[in-house]
């Protein structure tokens, strides 16, 4: 009897504990997300007590399941407000993600064609931004743009504007905060299958007279194809429910989902339709989700 | 045959630059921390003032030791369950749910936070459970746990089976062979795991806002009012104290991985 079978037993016993824990704090959540998006506003009033009560018998339950309605996602419909927001929101992040991927390329391509030695400092530069907190990276960045900050100084200094430029509570603001949060996600796994690329390939195709572009564009780039899908999903997904940034740096105007289920569920305290937001953000991430696992099946089935 | 060197200037170009767009806004903001002058754009000499005003600001002081007790607490338990779920991963190759299991510890780790920190809020609110101290570590350790699970489960992926096996023919069983040969392999990647998900904890601001109750705010969600009702020179300060804590936490995780790498093994990136 071979080691292996012995010892996947044991590693079964590891899975209880954090197979317990991720149940009950994480799926069965979800459960209380959906039931209350299906509830009422009006009977519906925090806080929900109680949410599901097992004691009550079949009766109960039955009158609890009569009681749900699709109410809420109605109003998600048909209210200009969300679907604006929902809208604005994929806008945001698609536009946001192919601002970091520009800016995120030309890093990581530099990075993976460091010497060895060097390539080791240079991811650790990257992450450590990333501990930094990131309530503490836009907030440095709110000292600079605002009115009397830096580079409005520095922009009057050089004589490059007559008057201070408006920065904070614009869309360019909301920008430089996301791609100066998510720079490193973009970063590593770009780098992750840009170092692993055989140096061979490129000069083969130089040896084959091809340009520089050529090289990068035939050969370089659909090779690292991995490394953007990554990327970019590491980056989507979570902008487009981001909140802190878009509230700081580009202030009410921005109204992105995020936002919105943040206000209805504690300025409005309508539960029922922040919790009906939440559901839908939910679907309309699963769609990029399982359009990247395709992709990778594809590459998988090629062979790599 | 190695070529010397593939770098070109248009690479040195965007390396630097790229380095400079991360760098520069944290340390203008190190430097304004010891600004004198009130006004934060007026540099008014060096000064510790805003480090002696956060110091006697009580609401400050407590929501900083509230952010440092739930991380120390929610690291630790996302360190053991997540090290536990990183091995049934890579070890237990095959059980009930495992699809499910996955992709639970994945899910966090792209979600948006608005919605963990709901949910977990209304799971909360019909368990009747009192929100402090406790209902933030729990969200946060739901959160990090995923984090740690990853990064163990890649040191865990990298380890030569063989040398457990060869523990376990010499007559170990499975659990004594993981834990005298395995975990001391592994335990980088757990220190990093920790490293990661106290301050994954430290900066939360989303989750801990929907988890926690009146009069218990961790300190990103005071630093988050403050900032917006204005610019205060004494969040500077604040922030660069958290700098430096993560700056210590951050050179204790690379001397860990850096004792790994000196036993012959090569560190886990994180």
């Amino acid at each position: 009897m071979s080691g292996r079978r012995i010892f996947a037993r044991p590693a079964h016993f590891a899975a209880i504990a954090p197979y317990v824990w991720m149940v009950l704090f994480f799926l069965v959540p979800f459960g209380f997300v959906l039931k209350i998006s299906l509830s009422q506003t009006a009977i519906a009033q925090p806080p929900y007590e109680p949410v599901f009560d097992l004691m009550a018998g079949w009766g109960a339950l039955k009158a609890a399941f009569a009681a749900l309605s699709i109410d809420n996602f109605r109003l998600l419909v048909s209210d200009d407000i969300y679907v604006f927001a929902y809208v604005r929101s994929l806008t945001v992040a698609v536009t946001a993600t192919a601002l970091l991927l520009l800016i995120g390329y030309p890093i990581a391509y530099g990075m993976a064609r460091l010497p060895a030695r060097w390539q080791a400092v240079a991811m650790v530069l990257v992450i450590v931004p990333f501990w930094t907190s990131f309530l503490i990276r836009i907030y440095a960045w709110i000292n600079i743009l605002q009115h009397d900050g830096l580079l409005n100084q520095i922009l009057l200094a050089l004589h490059l504007v007559s008057q201070p430029v408006v920065w904070l509570s614009t869309d360019s603001a909301m920008y430089i905060g996301i791609v100066y949060s998510y720079l490193p996600f973009m970063i590593l796994p770009l780098y992750a299958t840009l170092a692993k690329m055989e140096p061979v390939l490129e000069e083969a195709a130089s040896d084959l007279g091809a340009p520089r572009w050529q090289v990068f564009w035939l050969v370089t780039f659909p090779l690292s194809l991995p490394g953007v899908g990554a990327g970019v999903l590491l980056c989507f997904i979570p902008i487009v429910g981001e909140f802190v940034i878009p509230d700081l740096l580009a202030g009410s105007n921005a109204l992105m989902i995020g936002q919105t289920l943040w206000l209805e569920f504690f300025t409005n305290k309508d539960w029922p339709v922040a919790s009906a937001a939440a559901i839908v953000l939910l679907v309309v991430l699963l769609v990029p989700l399982l359009l990247y696992e395709r992709l990778q099946k594809r590459q998988l089935e090629q062979g790599r | 045959m190695r070529k010397v060197s593939r770098l070109s200037r248009f690479n040195v170009a965007s390396l630097s630059l790229g380095l400079a767009f991360l760098y520069l806004p944290i340390l203008i903001l190190v430097i304004y921390s010891f600004n004198a002058s009130r006004l934060v754009t007026v540099w008014g000499g060096w000064s510790l003032r805003w480090y002696h005003e956060f110091f006697n600001d009580r609401a400050m002081i407590e929501a900083a030791w509230m952010s440092l007790r739930v991380a120390v607490s929610s690291a630790t338990i996302a360190t053991l369950i997540g090290t536990l779920a990183a091995v049934a991963l890579s070890r237990g190759e095959r059980f009930r749910g495992r699809t499910l299991f996955s992709g639970m510890l994945y899910a966090p780790l792209v979600m948006p936070e608005v919605i963990t920190g709901l949910s977990l809020l209304l799971l909360f609110v019909a368990l009747n459970a009192e929100r402090g101290f406790w209902t933030v570590t729990i969200a946060h350790t739901t959160l990090t746990m995923c984090f740690v699970a990853v990064v163990v489960q890649s040191r865990l992926g990298s380890l030569d089976r063989s040398l457990e096996e060869a523990a376990m023919d010499l007559g170990y069983d499975p659990l004594r062979a993981f834990v005298a040969v395995t975990l001391p392999l592994i335990a980088p990647a757990i220190v990093a795991g920790w490293m990661l998900a106290f301050t994954l904890s430290l900066d939360d601001l989303v989750i801990a806002s929907f988890t926690t109750g009146p009069g218990s705010a961790t300190l990103p969600i005071r630093i988050y009012s403050e900032v917006r009702l204005g610019v205060k020179p004494e969040i500077n300060a604040i922030c660069t104290l958290v700098i430096a804590l993560i700056a210590v936490v951050i050179v204790i995780a690379s001397l860990a991985s850096k004792l790994s790498s000196s036993q012959g093994e090569s560190a886990a990136p994180l």
